[in-house]
């Protein structure tokens, strides 16, 4: 059987969720069904990226339509590394989550929800229709709404309508662009229209359609001026929920901003990348400013997660090979730290009570596990060597001057400082600074100083990611050869076209 | 045909985008509601509008005679109608429970607290 590997990082979360759903008041049951599902999802994930390395692009068509007029799965390499990272941050997810979830959460369905929602996300990875991937956005959303608002805390339910409202605008504008799209060209296959789409009479009709497409994948990714839902929603669900939409969400955007404009709007690319520069420079300097005026840990990462967004949209805006190679090799190093940075958040409110940056403090010398956990990603993440997000600012800044966008460099080294500055703000207010008496904070439950350690299930994911990222630090070379390879299929298209089409032209 | 759902597409969707722009909760979903119908009509009116010719391929033949109706924008439109209940039918729920714990309908009122 030829092209089953490609089904198995969406088949097997369904069946995980089917089964939880059976197993609906056996948490036990749920719990060991999700454990394994994620672990044989990561086990998959890593044998198609093995055997798209190996063998080349891969392609199912399902029902045996064959492209342009059935549903095409297709996994290239920047597909399936798509779906490795998925799977890392959803096995690390399900432990953290074994520790953190409360009983509330878990009799309504949480784990089934997360099963669905991984679904959702490598359905969108790997899908090479666009029809198809609005579906597949719909199936993540409505797990990620779910998610979002489950335990029905006031804050989550605030949040959630901003977070909804925003998506579903995204979805609307999507659903009006695909249309249009189908009405203009009459296919929506991505490699029918990237084949069909340079022959098209009118240019100008495609740039309007391409932003349109922008507007929705940028709503999505999160870019300025369209992220207004992510700082408002992000830090209110548990810390598990928030650690997968840090890390998955948003780059399905972004993965999406980057298959859309490598492979198929590719007729004009001088002003889309024109455009798509300006709104990384915005998007980096938004996110970080936003960033340091912030004073709850979350609230901090949320900016954070707009301003590396902007990174990602400058390597696609470059548009050279080294750029869209550094701007996968970012995707990859943000989706893990990012995740973790999330998680050891987690692990300080767990031990504390409190997110507040102002409550904390005395967290070294209480807990210096916890404190160096937490220097490694948030160190990578300000682009400090030899950590990985280090290599990924380095080969962006490599593009950015090969291509002569001086300008979008010093945004991007002034970004950097920036993020160092408010990780730093975060090491000195949690970890460094003593802990504030508590009869300052009257009304407030707060234990700035424990001692006991938190549990494994908190810990084992944490130190997992921060060697992970170690490991990309380290071990640079190997990874930025992978994300070059898969970014000369991006840039060269027609063994993409070819295989979808089975060489019917 | 085509330029009465033109007009139609274009009220709903200044219709969907004023009540996305007031205040109240309710409104802001009655405006998304609006946006989707208006976007399930323009894929419709978008495709091409061809009246009594079913895409049926006649025997021996290997194409329908065309013009033909396309079915597939109508297939598209069905999805997203399927979806787009589903999605509403949890928005409701979600802006009632938020009625209910922020006691207020007005997304002034709304900010998260710090």
């Amino acid at each position: 059987m030829t092209g089953i590997s490609i089904m198995l990082p969406i088949v097997i979360p369904l069946t995980s969720a089917a089964l939880q759903i059976i197993a609906w008041r056996r948490r036990g049951i749920q719990k060991t069904i999700t454990v394994i599902s994620t672990t044989a999802l990561l086990l998959a994930a890593l044998f198609l990226l093995v055997q798209v390395r190996s063998d080349g692009i891969q392609t199912i068509h399902i029902g045996g339509w064959q492209a342009p007029f059935g549903v095409t799965m297709v996994a290239d390499l920047f597909s399936a590394l798509m779906v490795v990272l998925a799977a890392i941050i959803g096995l690390a997810a399900t432990i953290y989550s074994l520790g953190s979830i409360d009983n509330r959460r878990e009799v309504f369905g949480y784990y089934p929800l997360m099963s669905i929602l991984l679904m959702g996300v490598n359905g969108a990875f790997l899908t090479g229709d666009l029809f198809n991937l609005y579906v597949w956005f719909e199936v993540m959303l409505m797990a990620s709404f779910v998610l979002l608002t489950l335990g029905g805390e006031k804050p989550q339910l605030l949040g959630g309508i901003k977070y909804v409202a925003l998506n579903l605008l995204s979805s609307a504008i999507f659903l009006a662009a695909l249309g249009l799209l189908y009405g203009t060209v009459g296919t929506v296959n991505m490699a029918d229209l990237a084949r069909k789409l340079p022959e098209f009479p009118q240019p100008g009709l495609l740039t309007a359609l391409a932003c349109l497409f922008l507007v929705t994948f940028g709503i999505k990714a999160g870019v300025f001026p369209l992220f207004f839902w992510l700082p408002a929603s992000y830090h209110t669900p548990p810390v598990a929920v928030s650690a997968v939409f840090a890390g998955l969400l948003t780059k399905v955007g972004v993965y999406a901003l980057i298959r859309v404009f490598t492979l198929i709007f590719t007729h004009d690319q001088v002003y889309i990348n024109g455009l798509l520069l300006i709104i990384a420079g915005l998007t980096m300097l938004v996110g970080v400013f936003g960033a340091v005026a912030q004073n709850g840990f979350r609230r901090v990462l949320s900016f954070h997660i707009i301003s590396q967004i902007g990174y990602m949209v400058m390597g696609l805006a470059l548009n050279s090979p080294l750029a869209i190679a550094g701007a996968l090799f970012y995707i990859t190093h943000h989706i893990i730290v990012k995740s973790n940075l999330f998680m050891i958040s987690g692990i300080v409110k767990q031990q504390t009570g409190t997110e507040d940056l102002q409550q904390l403090g005395g967290l070294y010398r209480a807990q210096p596990l916890i404190a160096i956990l937490f220097s490694i990603p948030a160190m990578s993440l300000a682009g400090i060597p030899p950590f990985s997000g280090f290599f990924a600012k380095l080969v962006l800044i490599q593009a950015g001057l090969q291509t002569e966008q001086y300008l979008i460099v010093a945004v991007a080294i002034f970004v950097s400082l920036l993020t160092l500055f408010s990780m730093t703000k975060i090491w000195n207010e949690a970890f460094w600074k003593p802990a504030p008496a508590k009869s300052e904070n009257p009304g407030v439950e707060t234990n700035p100083s424990p001692a006991a350690r938190p549990p494994l299930s908190l810990l084992a994911p944490v130190a997992a990611l921060a060697a992970l990222t170690l490991v990309i630090g380290f071990g640079a070379e190997p990874i930025l050869n992978l994300t070059t390879e898969a970014a000369s299929q991006l840039l060269n298209p027609a063994g993409y076209i070819e295989v979808v089409m089975g060489g019917r032209l | 045909m085509a330029i009465l759902l033109a007009i139609v597409i274009g009220g709903l969707y200044a219709a969907g985008i004023y009540l996305l722009l007031r205040r109240s909760i309710v409104k802001l979903i009655f405006g998304l509601i609006l946006l989707g119908h208006a976007a399930n009509l323009l894929i419709f009116t978008a495709s091409s509008l061809v009246r009594g010719q079913p895409p049926l391929v006649a025997e021996g033949q290997l194409l329908p005679l065309l013009p033909a109706a396309d079915p597939l924008p109508q297939a598209f439109i069905l999805t997203s109608i399927v979806i787009g209940f589903g999605v509403t039918a949890f928005t409701v729920v979600l802006i009632h429970r938020a009625h209910q714990a922020g006691d207020t309908d007005d997304l002034e009122d709304m900010r998260v607290p710090e």
